[in-house]
């Protein structure tokens, strides 16, 4: 293919050849062994993303994927043009805003407290009980917070009423919808998110430490200036990851905790396209909205890697 | 590591600061484990004192009333039943799956490599969506099979990142060319060296699996129709979140006991679906802890 004079570029084409044919040779059991695997990414996740191509389509399980008919941007199109479309944006917007700003800096806090104190019973409980609540299901978790704040016999508005106050139908009211997906949240993940930063607190030199004692940093200051900058590394790369997924929320828990009363700022894109396609049917339709929220969170991913890596010199890649 | 030896003395304000940090701790430990207490407590108190309001934090009146309802009701067993099968079936399936594609990756010369780690990586940025993974499950003829819990979900990126890390730090290339060297096929190095090797990391990969199978509920409502295929998450569903929100019309005394009741088993069904992860949480934090950081050492 080329001709040129400079032969590195054929020799390395040559080298890779060999090296390619010697790790077959030495390999090919495992060349076999990983079919399977390969296979499963091909259909569960490579197909689902050609099969995104039903939302220029309309879809129909006679035709199948391939032959039905094209229609181009008509159902994104019908979604904007449905005043609906914007409270589900607006929705799916607030709640992951509101969601990043609470459990995103509560894990660091909980860390950077908990490498404050001293190995011992109480550390170890603080850190046994607050990962516990990861472990319990989203049905669970949900069936616990319906159960409390059921305003007949809830214990929160028992408690409510002890003080005098009128009970509160918080699920039934969409003011409060939010606060209770995000703390309720915060209460099940805080712990379990702690570990990564804990694992990173763990690596800083204790040379460093020494020297700010003997300088007289208070512990303020140590966690500022040692602690803090230890850990940013880890922080930017949460926070790639969380803005990665800003769209695409706990909407199982979300789903669960929706009725009739709080849809007005419950109902998410997902799980309006959970209704229009898995109850309605309406496949095509139900893509399109489903892909335009993929891209959001694909374009929100580039943009806060490119910010990060200008800034701290941190990115995913 | 942070201890003072007593050459310099925690100032006034590192006092102060100190003993704050102790008090949020505290609480903190008393926000978390309190609806947990408060649960367990109202699960074997007497229906009656749980509606009227007296459980605060013990138990009054106790009673195992609840339980009782629970154990005789036939859809929480059978969904019971379902769910340790699917999880036993799906956790033996995914660190099958994940350990043969993982430990290929780790090692050195194995071509083609860096491809398949893009090509696992790509899975994360681009997603198809729910409609048309549904529409992939609908066309291999999974719906409403016990497969459709079974396969889709196999595997998982982040888990194949975990364990090819771990082969790669903990066998060594060495090990691999004498093995070959006395003559040794992959697959039985695999089998015969590297799985005993591994005990930890298969340990992580179950954990993992095991409690993301048992705590889902999600696939199984889009993709079972058969309500003896239901696991328990879903049934848990019915009766703790689609019954609860229905009901608010019953005044007759008899039906307020049956409500009384239902309320109960709530309590108790919470906690009988969370025995499987109570029992296994010790071993689960330990194993979990170290497959967060096996996973975010960059490999």
């Amino acid at each position: 293919m080329d001709q040129s004079l400079d032969g590195s570029k054929e020799i390395k084409k040559v080298t890779q050849r060999h090296l390619a044919k010697r790790s077959f040779q030495r390999h090919w059991q495992l060349y076999i062994l990983m079919i399977l695997p390969v296979l499963y990414f091909i259909i569960f996740k490579y197909v689902p993303m050609l099969g995104a191509v039903i939302a220029f389509k309309d879809y129909n399980v006679v035709q199948g994927i391939i032959d039905s008919p094209w229609v181009g941007w008509k159902h994104f199109e019908n979604f904007f043009n449905n005043p609906v479309a914007w409270d589900l944006i607006r929705n799916t917007l607030f709640l992951s805003l509101y969601q990043l700003a609470v459990t995103f800096p509560l894990p660091i806090i909980l860390a950077l407290a908990l490498n404050e104190i001293r190995d011992g019973i109480f550390k170890r409980s603080v850190q046994m009980f607050t990962y516990a609540p990861y472990f319990i299901s989203t049905v669970v978790i949900v069936s616990m917070i319906i159960l409390m704040l059921s305003p007949r016999s809830g214990i929160v508005n028992n408690l409510l009423e002890v003080v005098g106050l009128d009970a509160v139908n918080f699920l039934g009211n969409s003011d409060m919808f939010r606060s209770i997906f995000v703390w309720s949240d915060a209460w099940q993940i805080t712990g379990y998110s702690a570990i990564i930063y804990l694992a990173a607190l763990a690596g800083v030199d204790s040379q460093q430490y020494e020297a700010a004692k003997i300088d007289g940093a208070t512990r303020l200051q140590k966690i500022w200036n040692i602690d803090l900058p230890a850990i940013m590394p880890t922080i930017v790369i949460i926070m790639i990851l969380s803005v990665g997924n800003l769209m695409a929320l706990g909407f199982e828990k979300v789903y669960l905790l929706q009725n009739p009363l709080n849809l007005g700022t419950s109902e998410i894109l997902q799980t309006y396209v959970y209704k229009m396609g898995i109850i309605n049917a309406d496949f095509s339709f139900a893509t399109a909205v489903g892909l335009f929220n993929s891209v959001i969170n694909l374009i929100l991913l580039v943009i806060v890697n490119t910010i990060a890596k200008k800034v701290s010199g941190n990115g995913l890649w | 590591m942070r201890k003072n030896n007593g050459a310099i003395k925690e100032s006034y304000n590192d006092r102060v600061f100190l003993t704050f940090i102790y008090i949020f701790l505290s609480l903190l430990m008393i926000v978390i484990l309190y609806p947990l207490i408060y649960i367990v407590s109202a699960s074997i108190s007497s229906p009656e004192a749980v509606t009227s309001g007296q459980v605060w934090l013990w138990p009054v009146d106790f009673s195992l009333e609840g339980y009782i309802e629970v154990l005789n009701n036939s859809d929480v067993i059978r969904g019971f039943r379902n769910s340790i099968l699917y999880t036993i079936g799906y956790t033996i399936i995914a660190v099958f799956l994940t350990i043969i594609f993982a430990y290929p990756l780790s090692r050195k010369n194995f071509y083609g490599k860096t491809f398949f780690m893009i090509f696992i990586l790509l899975t994360m940025l681009f997603y198809g969506g729910l409609i048309p993974e549904y529409l992939v499950v609908q066309k291999l003829g999974l719906l409403d099979t016990p497969w459709a819990i079974l396969i889709p979900k196999a595997m998982a990126v982040w888990q194949i990142i975990i364990a090819r890390t771990f082969f790669y730090t903990s066998i060594p290339e060495e090990l691999v060319e004498a093995s070959e060297m006395d003559g040794c096929s992959s697959i039985r190095f695999l089998w015969h060296v590297v799985l005993p090797l591994s005990k930890p990391i298969i340990a992580v990969l179950a954990l993992m699996y095991a409690v993301f199978q048992w705590n889902s509920y999600f696939d199984a409502m889009i993709f079972l129709r058969t309500e003896a295929l239901f696991p328990l998450q879903l049934e848990l569903r019915e009766i703790l979140i689609t019954q609860s929100e229905s009901g608010a019309n019953q005044d007759i005394a008899e039906q307020q006991k049956r409500q009384q009741l239902a309320n109960l088993m709530q309590y108790s069904l919470i906690v009988v679906s969370s025995i499987p992860v109570l029992i296994i949480y010790p071993f689960a934090q330990k194993y979990f802890v170290k497959g967060m950081l096996l996973g975010s050492v960059k490999g």
